[in-house]
């Protein structure tokens, strides 16, 4: 599914990725962790195409095709999503207007007309109900004055309503209490087939004791440093990061 | 002959048509002598520093309205608020028309300025406001003052609530060539009454018309009077408002002005506080492009103690467009526990656009609340790629962006209709599609 290739990337003349391979399989679900400052960002900025950085080298390939000269929302109508650590407020668009916006514009892409009302209600339910969102919230201005949780719950609501073929969490549990983490990972898990794949990005292992992860990667610097299945997740959380960041020294 | 010359030429010609016995007589007369004195604002002048109305001055205006023009509603039905109940007075080519209008006179009075400055009904209403609030030096009021003869007369009386809301429409054809227009409007409160007013200039066809408004409001203690104007007019048309507020003690008055269109509009915006525990509100959006320009001039007067202004001003300017923002805040050294709050922000779509920004406030009481701010930007990168990376392609993104940035002034609209319809039409000026809410 996503083959990524000695990618090296830098912002503002800064180089921050430093020879990323990662191979990602339709199914599975890997989990990126890493310290602060490691590159956990940037790699799925990367790849769902912020322009705000330089790809110095090497080459993201999605389904056999290279996506390095593609703008952020032909890779969202390819199949990408991310769902931002920081989402961003919009006052004045609903999330069912912004949703449907979303929506139909890749079915443009795709040479298709709008989705009909009705089938769109539908969808909105259902996925809302995954998501255990109510109705009044699908009426709210984008992200305006929600909560951590429910930012969160949004961005979750929003990709089972794309279902991409690849979908990046980026550090999807900061901000979140128990039972909204529990919810989130519910709906990623209920969204999860064989055709599709996932990469959580995250800080701690918590997040993973919900979205059981197939493999795990440890970035530093710039670079994997290590991979394993997800007892790996557990050493990190037993041990902290420095044993990993002497390893890589 | 240059359009000054032109004007106080026709004056006499002018008044031979009225009751000369009447004291407005005198006021004219008076007005004309401070217009001729002043003449036109200048770009010399610092408050006409970024606004010139020169080219304007150059069009051989026709001054007064030679006859009745009419046209049907169903080609204008659009330009109205037609989906709610409203009270109407409409002009076409500065002349009423009865037939587009819905005047009263059942508990309050909606009806127009000429029969309130000739009846001896009104005489009493007319001797304590009318031209009293208006500033008496400013030229282009000066100007109004001397040819004052039609607009709308709006008398809600003691501790009434209009019940419908009120539609002012000014239309311009292009029958008689370039026009220049003076409405005056004059609009009394009572106490504890309360009134909406919307207020639309609209040039059917594009031609050279200036329209040199004037419009007087008083509200009395704990009135409520909320006032809406759109200007979104063809290429061509020129607006000049000049808007005055009194407020006595405990009233709230907002001004939302909504300017999308015109080639030049300058809004001169003036509350004056009066009493204690007053709130005046002033609102705006300005979409524009081209080489439109669009200038908001505001003052708030605070004379007393313990009052409140708030003012929010959004602009959105592409291509050659050219805004300008000057906020004057003074508080008197007795209004003490002032609170103002002034905000302009804009947002630069295209190199080639301008924005002046100037805050200015004089305040010379020491326990005050006051803050002023302005910024000038483009739009947020962050935000920009959360759309994209959802599929929305770039241009319909930065639209988005601009309908959510200008969007939130929208909060304080209390009649939903209105709210609705400039949504819409901010949507369809930066060409997003927000579809309807399911």
């Amino acid at each position: 599914m996503l083959t990524v290739k000695d990618l090296h990337a830098s912002v503002e003349g800064k180089e921050i990725l430093k020879g990323i391979n990662l191979e990602v399989n339709p199914g599975e679900v890997h989990a990126i962790m890493g310290p602060n400052g490691s590159g956990k960002s940037t790699l799925s900025a990367v790849i769902a195409g912020n322009e705000d950085y330089e790809v110095e080298k090497g080459e993201i390939i999605l389904n056999g095709e290279d996506l390095s000269e593609d703008d952020a929302e032909t890779r969202a109508h390819k199949g990408v999503f991310l769902s931002f650590q920081y989402p961003v407020e919009i006052p004045g668009v609903t999330v069912t207007n912004f949703i449907k916006t979303a929506i139909n514009a890749s079915r443009k892409a795709q040479g298709l007309d709008d989705m009909p009302a009705k089938d769109m209600l539908k969808n909105i339910r259902e996925k809302a109900a995954l998501l255990e969102i109510d109705s009044k919230f699908l009426s709210r201005s984008l992200n305006e004055g929600f909560s951590g949780g429910e930012k969160k719950r949004n961005e979750i609501f929003q990709m089972a309503m794309l279902e991409p073929k690849l979908a990046i969490l980026d550090e999807t549990d900061s901000g979140l209490d128990i039972d909204a983490l529990k919810i989130v990972a519910n709906g990623v898990n209920k969204l999860k087939s064989k055709d599709n794949a996932v990469i959580v990005i995250t800080h701690y292992q918590r997040l993973l004791d919900y979205i059981v992860p197939d493999f795990v990667h440890v970035l530093h610097n710039g670079k994997i440093v290590k991979s394993g299945t997800k007892e790996l997740a557990h050493e990190l959380e037993a041990k902290g990061y420095d044993w990993i960041k002497q390893l890589a020294d | 002959m240059d359009l000054k010359e032109k004007l106080i030429s026709s004056f006499m010609a002018f008044e031979e048509q009225l009751d000369l016995s009447s004291p407005i007589h005198e006021m004219r007369t008076r007005s004309l002598k401070q217009f001729e004195e002043i003449g036109f604002p200048t770009k010399k002048e610092e408050a006409w520093k970024y606004t010139s109305i020169a080219k304007l001055l150059k069009n051989d205006y026709s001054i007064f309205p030679k006859k009745e023009t009419t046209i049907e509603l169903k080609n204008v039905k659009k330009f109205f608020l037609y989906d709610i109940d409203t009270y109407k007075i409409v002009f076409i080519d500065g002349v009423y028309s009865p037939f587009l209008s819905d005047t009263t006179h059942d508990g309050i009075d909606v009806c127009l300025m000429s029969a309130a400055l000739t009846r001896d009904k009104y005489k009493a209403t007319i001797e304590k406001y009318f031209n009293t609030t208006a500033k008496q030096d400013d030229s282009l009021t000066a100007l109004n003052t001397a040819f004052t003869k039609e607009g709308a007369y709006i008398f809600i009386p003691k501790s009434v609530v209009a019940e419908k809301p009120i539609q002012i429409i000014y239309f311009s054809t292009s029958e008689q060539g370039p026009m220049l227009l003076q409405p005056r409007n004059l609009i009394v409160a009572e106490e504890n009454s309360q009134v909406q007013i919307f207020e639309r200039h609209q040039s059917l066809v594009s031609h050279q018309v200036l329209t040199n408004s004037v419009t007087e409001i008083f509200a009395a203690e704990n009135a409520i009077v909320d006032y809406y104007k759109v200007q979104n007019d063809l290429e061509e048309a020129s607006l000049i408002d000049n808007t005055y507020v009194s407020q006595k003690g405990k009233s709230h008055v907002s001004v939302h002005t909504f300017s999308f269109g015109g080639k030049l509009i300058r809004n001169n915006l003036n509350f004056y506080q009066k009493g204690e525990y007053i709130d005046s509100t002033m609102k705006g959006i300005t979409i524009i492009g081209d080489k439109q320009h669009v200038d908001h001039y505001t003052l708030v007067d605070h004379a007393q103690p313990n009052c409140e202004s708030h003012q929010d001003y959004k602009g959105i300017y592409a291509d050659k467009s050219v805004g300008v923002f000057n906020g004057k805040i003074y508080v008197n050294q007795i209004a003490q526990k002032t609170n103002a709050f002034q905000k302009n922000n804009n947002i630069l779509l295209d190199d080639t656009a301008t924005i002046n920004t100037k805050p200015q406030l004089e305040i010379f009481a020491d326990d005050v609340k006051c803050s002023h701010g302005c910024t000038i930007g483009q739009l947020d990168k962050d935000a920009l790629f959360y759309l994209r990376s959802r599929g929305i392609p770039k241009k319909e993104a930065k639209g988005l962006l601009t309908y959510a940035f200008a969007n939130n002034v929208l909060e304080s609209v209390k009649i939903p209709a209105i709210k609705t319809r400039i949504n819409k039409l901010i949507a369809n000026k930066l060409g997003v599609s927000v579809g309807h809410d399911l």
